[in-house]
């Protein structure tokens, strides 16, 4: 017998909100209309903190916290906007931006990309780090989809909604630091999986033009997720 | 085995060393290893055999002695002759010393040198004295004895109280208060619990844990099972790195050894009490050694770290409430319990307690491995110890906690070694290595080297570490090339600041120390690269 959520109490950006302890401060947050910027989460798959943009500030905690893994407690004071933040979190977009080829003009999803988006949105006008600008493969083997792992951000929404949703695990990532790559089974080309049920989750869950479906040009990709408000449901019943 | 029986079993080979009028002791760790410990063994052995002194001399393989740079060692009882750098030609020439208790001159290392008068050795106090692979060996010197003390004469509160008491510090590096982590377990509820043993020491110039599971695997394995006993744990995990094959080896005999003889398993010193263990093999990933990628390693995931909250200690191998301690911090307990915690309090200064063990490496005459007081200062470590930087060269900096860490230049050298201490020159206790630089070497190179170590063994997952590490490395490049801009260095602190600020976790959180430290006491190194650009 698991014991009732209590109801805890606290504040975000000086407005008093209210949210169980099993919630995160971040779905709190979007509750009261607060908006914490967010790449890796997804309602309906399990929360990495792996982004960083949801940093937020907590009054008397001396580092920075991910709010989608970070529980309301009674009283706390939390900062989801300040300058400080602001700038780190366009420092991370600069990251994602040099780390692969992201050139919005020539991709399919021009124009329904979250890291774009994301970019508009905190003012991240230019990239003041060095472009990397790795020379990585195309996988177009699978007969719908493709894999262009140039737009990849390694947010792993494809990794978790593969193995926690379809249950199929055909998505995982390979190597480690800036070497790292979602691959498709054992780094076979996607075409070629075994466990790849083709349902095309990943496609839809995916933020940017990395996975996406064939037939489409430029801007013309745009993801559909439904089937996510859904999702959140079944797993809040799982819960 | 019953403390009784315990007892019984040290008197028996106390007995049946006694019945040697000699004894030579052969370093067969790694270090010695490496350069023919073995071989130096062997032909002893076969020398002694030769000359038909079998039954009064005793010819036996220990571990680490300390002093690495002079190995191979071969130590002779009872005169306490201590010879280095020993080659197998030598063996005729140390066995005729032996029978006339004449020691061989030219090969003898004194044993007075501050080297070793000024180390105070707790957790290596069996290192190189005992044959690692003989339990009764071990427990003639001690060994299980605080086991069997708590086991049968305290409970598992009391425990914890004397390692609250002794004020014991986490030896990973962290410094986290070992009594806490052991009550926050304890008190958690659950129907398992675990206990794991992390010994996937990564940082370079590090091998502390190495030399104590290769030299006295026992007295890890008798820190875990206490602590197994003190939070309620009836399973455990030893996560050591696959380089360490002869730590692996030794260790799996001594988890053999110790079952066999009832110091581990069922019904431990025969009581309700068991505890088992299993070893795990890491794959050479240097973030495994952050707790939660070593959590997700062990469970056969990929070793990456997730956020904490919630702690191992509330939820952690499998869900269950799961104490992680270095191998330095289990090699403590037994001595803490059998001496008390107020005996283990009375040492080192007011914040850090105890004593620490360091890897002394780099351009220091004696390289290896030490235990001293905490609160002892950096200099009586670098130049009384470690006999100071070999001829012709001067001390610059000394590098402590690894790619975690900072670089101490010299007029900072009487700070005493304590968490809090070197935290403020911002850099880290780490876990024990210490590699020191003479004026040859590059700040600008050192950072780079760090910070190409950072972004190699970064997992990926979050971005600021797996690309924020990537382009300080560049940037790092750029000035050792010569090539940066007064707006590179601008954006080099920019970058660090970020990457320290919002990594996931401890690795990339700390990967800017080496940058920043240098920056703080080298700055005229990164500015005079500078220079050559703008002239």
């Amino acid at each position: 017998m698991t014991p009732t959520p209590r109801v805890k109490t606290f504040r975000i950006d000086g407005r008093d909100v209210v949210g169980r302890e099993d919630q995160t401060v971040l779905e709190v947050a979007r509750e009261n209309d607060i908006r914490i910027p967010t790449l890796c989460h997804l309602d309906g798959l399990t929360d990495i903190g792996a982004c960083r943009m949801c940093l937020v500030e907590v009054q008397g905690w001396g580092r920075l916290v991910p709010s989608c893994v970070t529980k309301p407690e009674e009283g706390m004071v939390v900062v989801s906007q300040s300058e400080r933040l602001a700038r780190y979190r366009r420092t991370i977009l600069e990251f994602l931006f040099s780390e692969r080829n992201h050139v919005c003009a020539v991709c399919v999803s021009n124009g329904h990309c979250e890291l774009q988006d994301l970019a508009e949105e905190v003012g991240m006008t230019h990239v003041r780090v060095p472009y990397r600008y790795p020379g990585l493969a195309v996988d177009a083997s699978h007969g719908r989809f493709v894999a262009d792992h140039n737009r990849c951000i390694l947010c792993a929404r494809c990794v978790r909604v593969c193995g926690e949703v379809e249950g199929a695990h055909t998505w995982d990532v390979s190597g480690r630091g800036i070497q790292s790559l979602v691959i498709t089974d054992l780094a076979a080309p996607w075409g070629e999986s075994d466990t790849c049920t083709g349902c095309g989750k990943c496609v839809q869950v995916c933020p940017t033009g990395a996975l996406t479906e064939k037939g489409h040009s430029v801007a013309e990709m745009s993801k559909r997720r439904q089937f996510l408000p859904y999702l959140a449901t079944m797993r809040e019943g799982r819960r | 085995m019953t403390p009784d029986e315990l007892r019984e079993a040290a008197q028996i080979e106390l007995a049946a060393q006694a019945r040697y009028t000699q004894k030579v002791s052969v370093c067969t760790a790694a270090g010695c290893a490496s350069c023919g410990g073995v071989q130096v063994k062997e032909a002893i052995q076969r020398q002694v055999a030769e000359e038909g002194l079998k039954e009064q001399c005793l010819v036996r393989s220990v571990g680490c002695m300390g002093l690495c740079s002079a190995g191979p060692l071969v130590a002779v009882e009872p005169d306490g002759t201590l010879y280095h750098h020993v080659a197998p030609d030598h063996a005729p020439e140390i066995v005729r010393g032996l029978d006339l208790a004449l020691p061989v001159k030219d090969l003898v290392c004194p044993t007075d040198q501050p080297f070793f008068a000024r180390q105070h050795k707790i957790v290596l106090e069996n290192c190189g004295r005992i044959d690692p692979d003989k339990l009764p060996e071990a427990i003639a010197a001690g060994g299980y004895e605080g086991l069997a003390q708590a086991l049968t004469t305290r409970s598992p509160a009391e425990v914890i109280h004397e390692v609250t008491v002794s004020g014991l510090r986490g030896r990973g590096g962290g410094g986290y208060p070992t009594g806490i982590k052991w009550t926050t377990v304890a008190k958690a509820f659950a129907a398992e619990k675990y206990v794991i043993c992390n010994g996937d020491e990564g940082d370079p110039g590090a091998f502390m844990d190495r030399a104590l599971l290769e030299s006295d695997p026992h007295r890890v394995l008798e820190g875990m099972t206490i602590a197994a006993y003190a939070v309620g744990a009836s399973r455990g995990y030893m996560y050591v790195r696959a380089e360490y094959p002869l730590a692996v080896t030794r260790l799996k005999s001594a988890i053999r050894q110790a079952e066999r003889a009832g110091l581990l398993g069922k019904n431990i010193c025969g009581t309700p009490f068991s505890f088992d263990v299993d070893i795990r093999l890491g794959a050479g990933a240097f973030v495994c050694g952050e707790e939660t990628a070593l959590i997700a390693s062990v469970e056969g995931r990929r070793g990456a770290p997730r956020p904490r909250p919630p702690y191992p200690a509330e939820s952690g191998l499998w869900g269950a409430p799961t104490l992680i301690n270095n191998v330095e911090t289990f090699g403590n307990i037994p001595s803490i319990i059998r001496k008390g915690g107020d005996w283990y309090a009375s040492m080192g200064t007011e914040k850090s307690k105890g004593t620490k063990v360091f890897a002394l490496a780099g351009c220091i005459r004696n390289t290896g491995l030490i235990e001293v007081p905490m609160g002892i200062t950096l200099r009586e470590i670098v130049f009384d110890i470690g006999g100071g930087v070999p001829e012709g060269r001067e001390f610059k900096a000394i590098q402590t906690g690894g790619p975690s860490g900072g670089c101490i230049p010299e007029h900072l050298l009487d700070t005493p070694v304590d968490y809090e201490s070197l935290h403020e020159l911002g850099s880290i206790m780490g876990s024990g290595g210490m590699i020191v630089m003479d004026d040859s070497a590059s700040m600008v190179e050192t950072a780079r080297f760090f910070m190409e170590f950072s972004m190699a063994e970064s997992c990926g997952k979050c971005v600021p570490c797996r690309v924020g590490t990537a382009h300080l490395y560049d940037l790092l490049d750029k000035f050792a090339r010569g090539d940066a801009t007064p707006a590179d260095l601008a954006l080099l602190e920019e970058l660090c600041d970020v990457v320290k600020n919002t990594s996931l976790c401890g690795l990339g959180i700390s990967a800017p120390n080496p940058v920043l430290s240098t920056l703080r006491f080298f700055r005229h190194e990164y500015e005079e690269k500078l220079k050559a650009v703008t002239a």
